[in-house]
């Protein structure tokens, strides 16, 4: 069967310009976006332009996007870990929500600590919440071979609905009628850095970059957690402790999705309340894969996506263009890049994969 | 169809002049090609000589950089496998494309997108059985695949080319995943559909195979065509001689140095008995002791529990009952390199170092020593003459022969007094065969004490100093290797202890006659 889309498809396969094909993934993504501008009544030019603006347009907005990419850096460099093992987890929304939590209780229940002894307390705190979380679904998965995916996605509602708990009955502030905890401490706020507004999670998100690197790919331990990914009965048969190596990628991802959480709370919101995630736990997956499962892929990404984010609000400020126009415009984006993207990785001469090859 | 099998002598291919090259290397050099219907035509040469590529191009994975093909006159230019499958052109791959879970049935007409309204069950069961019948393929078209044996999964595969009006049949090594017998039933099979017609291309490095089965043998080394000769005009030895450009050297077997009395056991299996994956009994009761400095050889047909003892003395199967005493460090040479030995992913380099990484002098203080593994990988590499552009290629780049060349340099690095190797030489050509078997003596001359499993008699009768036969999962016999009788070890392996059957001549496979020369191959 050979009809005009695998025919341009072929064509496309064995062009030199197939390593551009996810920018003109993302090319076509805002031309199909402009179309949906237009219907809404904008000009599609001046609404992307009032986009980037909001995005990148100044120090101000420019710091926003940053901000708004430290979790998402935080947990797609943890599915970099996880992904790299064929470990699926998918719970780091869940993951997050627990970290916050764990983080927020060291800042209800010692308010009176010091900066210097506090956050790195908070810090730690979270990530021990996120690694239990994700090691929760990792023991299920080892010792009873319950489905990683379905176990990490069910545990995110748990871990959500816990907090939302949490926020309403044992944290709530004292007097208090909203379901939310007491205020933190300005001691417990994590302190920005370099006299700007980005604080120093950012910072630690920047040089856990380097160091996932390092990890994946000059430390023994990374070289089987990706052996384990790269063919988990080869891994097996040469002696490679797997039950181990998926515990340990799954928990490193889980601990990076709990860093994250307490992040948030401690510059953003300052308080625990029921809501503190704006889909970080799931956007992280699309920035790790948006970022090729590679530490600089997922940083760009991370920023990029961040980008998109921030630059939506001030579309719906500036021109009063709904939100769901902009997230529609943002999955196009993510959808045809990632197309692009599995396009430039086939081989020549590959057949489109219609068949799943296998080992 | 028929139309086109009245003349036999048709040309049904036509390579000419086919050039593919791929980066670093020319797999195919103006290689030409003619198939004629009715035909079985061998295609012959080592692992990494070009019949797969070239192959390959026949049934429209690749598109040739140069040259054309020509089924039955008439100029193609194959874009996809679809077109080649709607010329007629089927192939047979090594490894077979079914799914598991579905019938033979569903199987056969998978992909078939032909209409929206599929034949009735009824009409399709009709249609296979007549079709079965007319080239004298048994198959219960109800079973699943997981359900049937390796050589029953390869029927299913020759039908469904069949069921798509093959014309033109490739099949890639099939008798490689036989048992002896039913590689004698395959042949049986290929002559029925060659008398029909069909014109077949038989990708081989079996010499008795092709001496046997086949009319024409085109020979290929090193990407191109050294010559085509017909068979009653050949010799083995000529074409081994064609196939490897030299002389081939015989392998000598050395019978070991004298064992020192005192020795102990390095492997011990006591009343070993394992489960299988469908929860049967796999090993019943197994009881063996392998010495430093001897190769004890488990001969048997495959699926008589080869591949769990296997496992349960790699440490990859827990056993059900009995005890397992080894001394010092096991090298493994697994019986399926790519699922088992090698990360196709990742490159000779990081295969080289997978099973010690985490040890130094692969890493110091946490990190891993680059310069050093690299420097480690290009020693092996020239140490097992593994041929590759770089220790960064990809294994899964390499060849057969040597892809195994790379599990036995990091198996052999180590420092082990067991060698576990199962089904070394499996797919392997010659010369790579003739390396396998000179590591595996030399470790046993240096005191190793080595388990052989294989499934290739000559192979075990070759190397052994003793033989043990696997059936059913019991050990059903122990021999010397120097005396062994090959008709009393066929007939154990296929379950009959008592000599002098009146089936002794139909155990004995035709392949491995009585007076083979037991110190050869091929």
């Amino acid at each position: 069967m050979k009809n005009i889309s695998t025919a341009w498809l072929h064509l496309l396969n064995r062009s030199r310009l197939k390593p551009l094909a996810p920018i003109a993934g993302g090319a076509i993504a805002l031309m199909l976006g402009g179309i949906l501008l237009h219907v809404s009544g904008a000009n599609p030019l001046q609404a992307y332009g009032v986009m980037f603006a909001g995005a990148f347009g100044g120090t101000r907005q420019l710091t926003e996007t940053l901000l708004k990419a430290a979790p998402l850096l935080l947990i797609g460099l943890g599915m970099t870990i996880a992904f790299r093992c064929r470990v699926w987890n998918i719970g780091a929304e869940g993951q997050y929500y627990i970290g916050a939590l764990c983080g927020s209780a060291i800042a209800l229940t010692y308010p009176a600590l010091p900066s210097l002894i506090l956050i790195p307390l908070m810090l730690a705190a979270s990530i021990g919440g996120g690694i239990l979380w994700s090691g929760l679904a990792g023991l299920l998965h080892l010792y009873r071979g319950v489905n990683l995916i379905i176990s990490t996605l069910m545990l995110n509602y748990i871990g959500i609905l816990l907090v939302q708990y949490a926020a309403r009955v044992p944290l709530q502030q004292p007097d208090g009628f909203l379901p939310e905890s007491a205020q933190f401490g300005d001691n417990a706020q994590i302190p920005t850095m370099l006299g700007t507004r980005l604080h120093w999670g950012f910072g630690l998100a920047l040089l856990l970059v380097g160091a996932v690197y390092l990890l994946l790919w000059y430390t023994p331990l990374g070289f089987q957690l990706r052996a384990v990914g790269s063919r988990l009965s080869v891994a097996k048969c040469v002696g490679i402790n797997t039950s181990r190596s998926i515990l340990i990628a799954l928990t490193m991802s889980g601990g990076l999705a709990g860093l994250a959480g307490i992040l948030e709370v401690s510059y953003t919101y300052t308080r625990l309340k029921g809501d503190i995630s704006d889909s970080y736990g799931f956007s992280g997956i699309l920035v790790a894969l948006l970022g090729q499962l590679h530490p600089v892929g997922v940083l760009i990404a991370a920023v990029l996506f961040s980008g998109l984010m921030v630059g939506a609000q001030s579309l719906n400020v500036v021109l009063q263009i709904p939100a769901s126009v902009a997230q529609v415009i943002q999955a196009l984006v993510v959808l045809l890049v990632l197309a692009g993207q599995a396009i430039a990785r086939a081989k020549r001469d590959d057949a489109i994969p219609l068949v799943a090859h296998d080992g | 169809m028929s139309d086109d099998r009245e003349d036999s002598n048709q040309t049904a291919v036509e390579m000419g002049r086919i050039t593919k090259r791929f980066p670093g290397v020319i797999a195919n050099q103006a290689i030409a090609l003619d198939v004629k219907a009715g035909e079985i035509h061998a295609l012959l040469g080592e692992n990494g000589a070009g019949k797969t590529t070239l192959m390959n191009l026949l049934c429209g994975l690749y598109e040739p950089d140069e040259g054309e093909i020509r089924i039955f006159g008439q100029l193609m230019r194959f874009r996809s496998p679809k077109d080649a499958i709607a010329a007629g052109i089927g192939m047979v791959h090594q490894h077979f494309r079914l799914v598991e879970s579905f019938t033979v049935a569903e199987n056969i007409i998978l992909g078939q997108t032909k209409g929206l309204w599929r034949d009735s069950p009824q009409r399709l069961h009709a249609h296979l059985q007549t079709l079965a019948h007319q080239y004298s393929l048994t198959l219960d078209f109800t079973a699943r695949i997981w359900q049937l044996s390796v050589g029953e999964q390869q029927r299913v595969e020759i039908l469904k080319a069949l069921y798509r009006r093959a014309r033109v049949l490739i099949l890639d090594e099939p008798t490689a995943v036989l048992t002896p017998q039913e590689a004698q039933d395959l042949m049986a099979t290929l002559r029925h559909l060659a008398a029909q017609g069909t014109a077949i291309i038989f990708i081989s490095h079996k010499l008795k195979e092709v001496m046997a089965l086949c009319d024409r043998v085109t020979v290929l080394r090193d990407g191109q065509r050294v010559g085509t000769v017909a068979v009653p005009q050949t010799t083995e030895q000529e074409l081994a001689q064609m196939m490897v450009g030299r002389t081939i050297k015989r392998q000598r077997r050395t019978d070991p140095p004298e064992r020192l009395p005192q020795t102990e056991p390095a492997l011990i299996l006591k009343q070993l008995s394992v489960m299988g994956d469908r929860q049967h009994l796999a090993l019943r009761a197994i009881d063996l002791a392998i010495y430093p400095g001897e190769i004890v050889g488990i001969a048997g047909v495959d699926g008589n529990g080869q591949r769990e003892l296997e496992e349960a003395i790699a440490g990859l199967r827990p056993f059900s009952q009995g005890e397992l005493w080894r001394t010092g460090n096991l090298a493994h040479i697994p019986s399926d390199r790519y699922s088992m030995g090698l990360l196709t992913e990742f490159s000779i380099a990081e295969n080289l170092v997978l099973r010690d990484v985490q040890h130094p002098p692969f890493q110091w203080r946490g990190l891993l020593r680059l310069a050093w593994i690299r420097k480690y990988a290009v020693d092996l590499v020239q140490r097992y003459l593994i041929r590759t552009p770089s220790v960064q290629t990809r294994a899964g780049n390499l060849s057969g022969g040597n892809a195994q060349k790379v599990v036995f340099a990091r198996e052999l690095t180590r420092h082990h007094q067991v060698l576990l190797a199962a089904q070394p030489t499996r797919g392997l050509d010659i010369s790579a065969t003739e390396f396998v078997h000179a590591q595996m003596v030399a470790r046993r001359d240096a005191g190793t004490a080595v388990l052989l499993i294989s499934t290739e008699l000559e192979e075990i009768l070759c190397l052994s100093d003793r033989i043990a036969v696997l059936y059913e999962g019991r050990i059903v016999g122990m021999m010397d290797g120097a005396s062994a009788d090959v008709h009393q070890l066929g007939l154990m392996m296929a379950g009959k202890t008592a000599v002098g059957h009146a089936q002794l001549a139909d155990q004995t496979p035709s392949f491995y006659p009585a007076e083979a020369d037991r110190r050869t191959r091929d």
